[in-house]
């Protein structure tokens, strides 16, 4: 696949008041709520005589227990500020939704269907896990499951294969959330009778007529989904949210993959540390850099490194656990990263992703 | 004459809301729902006829209700039921089935009386529809 994005800049996130007022954005789940919970108590609504006339919304979200999820999202997941911001604006839609339903205030179904757009690796697939999550705590999904597909799942072969195929992801992802990875290569324009448009309209029959089924998230680079959408009208219109994942700043990316080494029971030493700094540094230099999944790429080849050391050296010598946890400067500093920013400047584009690690 | 087959049959038809639940519950239990339709619906017809697949990888009934719609849209002049099919060992088998649709007239069953010698006699049914070829009836 060819990276047409590269030069794709987000200013949210390398703003570093950005980043500083994330925490008071995370607070939502207390202050906010706590000032909504007065103003919840309104009256009772006109004509109806039933429904409770107040709700404790703090009550609710506890139950829900959207806190929870919120709050793992924004521990485990390092970065993406103004992507948590969209999560809990609708997490907050949709609590305060469900109290209009309990206080008898008649709407529809709320559309939450959604797009992600963003660069490989900047976290798409994980933050459409938490959504499920969140959507089912908030009884917005009944089962809360993720089927996660792409055009090959959805598009038959030949002619009257497409509407089964189709029909059979829908039926899956009922009561949970379809995730459609790089959704603009379900329409190709060059090719009038691709079945892809076949797979889009039963899509959007689905999206429109069962809306209390089943959520819709696609996914993709933010240009071709762009023109995705120009290009399928009735798509961009059944869509609620679109949120943009912004590419991860070098600190982000160096948290990202001390959390991902203490999850494998690994750490850097401290020049270990200081390697992976250049390592991110020099890396994002290059082409076909794909954020948080290049830096586990490299890990892994670091990994390979440092127990091809081990083994070596150990010789009749007893090796430590700590020994065993640490990856040290030379694992990381081994890359080829390191040799291709020489010749920086030498086309590298034809050069595949497994190169640079 | 009204015909009742399999589970609740001593109930009357079941609503959209109540098939829904006894999907589900079939789904929650592990067993693949299937949607069969006939216009043969003597009690010893078995063999009835699939719509599509055995549904035994969704999660939510709203799947085999869409399935029952699209069903319905082709078939909705013949008897259709939901099975729900237990695939763990030791059962193998189908443990629960009711009928979701029905033909708006059911003309019934005729008794045939077959002379035997010694002025013996069998006796079987017959739907008085089944004298139509199949696909032309209850129309």
């Amino acid at each position: 696949m060819t990276e047409t994005t590269r030069s794709y800049e987000h200013p949210g996130i390398t703003d570093p008041v950005a980043d500083e007022r994330a925490p008071g954005t995370l607070a939502f789940a207390k202050p906010t709520i706590a000032a909504a919970a007065a103003t919840a108590t309104v009256g009772k609504p006109a004509g109806s005589d039933s429904p409770p006339a107040t709700v404790d919304l703090a009550k609710e979200l506890a139950e829900a227990g959207v806190e929870d999820v919120l709050r793992e999202l924004d521990e485990e997941l390092i970065g993406l500020a103004p992507v948590k911001t969209r999560i809990r604006e609708i997490a907050a839609l949709l609590l305060v939704e469900r109290v209009r339903r309990k206080l008898g205030l008649s709407s529809e179904a709320p559309t939450l269907h959604m797009s992600f757009t963003g660069n490989p690796g900047t976290g798409k697939t994980t933050v459409a896990l938490r959504m499920a999550h969140i959507l089912h705590r908030l009884g917005f999904v009944r089962k809360g499951h993720l089927v996660s597909v792409t055009r090959d799942d959805l598009v038959g072969q030949y002619i009257g294969h497409t509407a089964p195929k189709t029909k059979e992801i829908l039926k899956k992802a009922m009561g949970g959330v379809l995730f459609i990875d790089e959704a603009y290569y379900l329409y190709r324009a060059e090719n009038e009778r691709d079945y892809g448009q076949e797979a889009i309209e039963i899509l959007l029959q689905v999206m429109e007529n069962q809306r209390e089924d089943l959520v819709v998230i696609l996914a993709g680079y933010a240009d071709r989904m762009e023109k995705f959408f120009s290009s399928n009208p009735g798509f961009r219109s059944r869509i609620a949210h679109h949120i943009d994942f912004p590419d991860y700043d070098e600190g982000e990316l160096l948290e990202i993959g001390e959390m991902i080494l203490a999850k494998q029971n690994y750490k850097l030493s401290a020049s270990g540390r200081e390697a992976l700094e250049r390592y991110i540094t020099a890396r994002k230099l290059l082409p076909h850099f794909s954020n948080a999944r290049s830096i586990r790429n490299a890990l892994d080849r670091a990994r390979l490194r440092q127990a091809n050391r081990i083994v070596r050296s150990a010789g009749g010598a007893t090796i430590t656990a700590d020994d065993l946890m640490t990856i040290e400067a030379p694992d990381l500093l081994a890359s080829r990263v390191f040799g291709q920013q020489a010749a920086a400047g030498s086309p590298l584009s034809d050069e595949s992703e497994e190169t640079f690690d | 004459m009204r015909l009742t087959q399999g589970c609740f049959s001593f109930l009357p038809d079941l609503t959209d809301a109540q098939i829904r639940a006894q999907a589900q519950y079939c789904i929650d239990n592990g067993w693949a729902v299937n949607l069969e339709f006939t216009d043969d619906p003597h009690p010893r017809n078995t063999y009835w006829e699939m719509w599509g697949l055995p549904m035994f990888d969704i999660k939510d009934a709203a799947a085999v209700m869409m399935e029952l719609a699209e069903c319905r849209k082709v078939y909705g002049d013949r008897y259709i039921r939901l099975s729900g099919f237990d695939s763990t060992h030791g059962w193998e088998s189908v443990r629960l089935s009711f009928l979701v649709n029905r033909p708006a007239n059911e003309p019934g069953f005729k008794l045939v009386r077959q002379e035997m010698e010694g002025r013996s006699v069998r006796y079987t049914t017959q739907a008085y529809e089944t004298d139509r070829p199949e696909g032309q009836r209850y129309r």
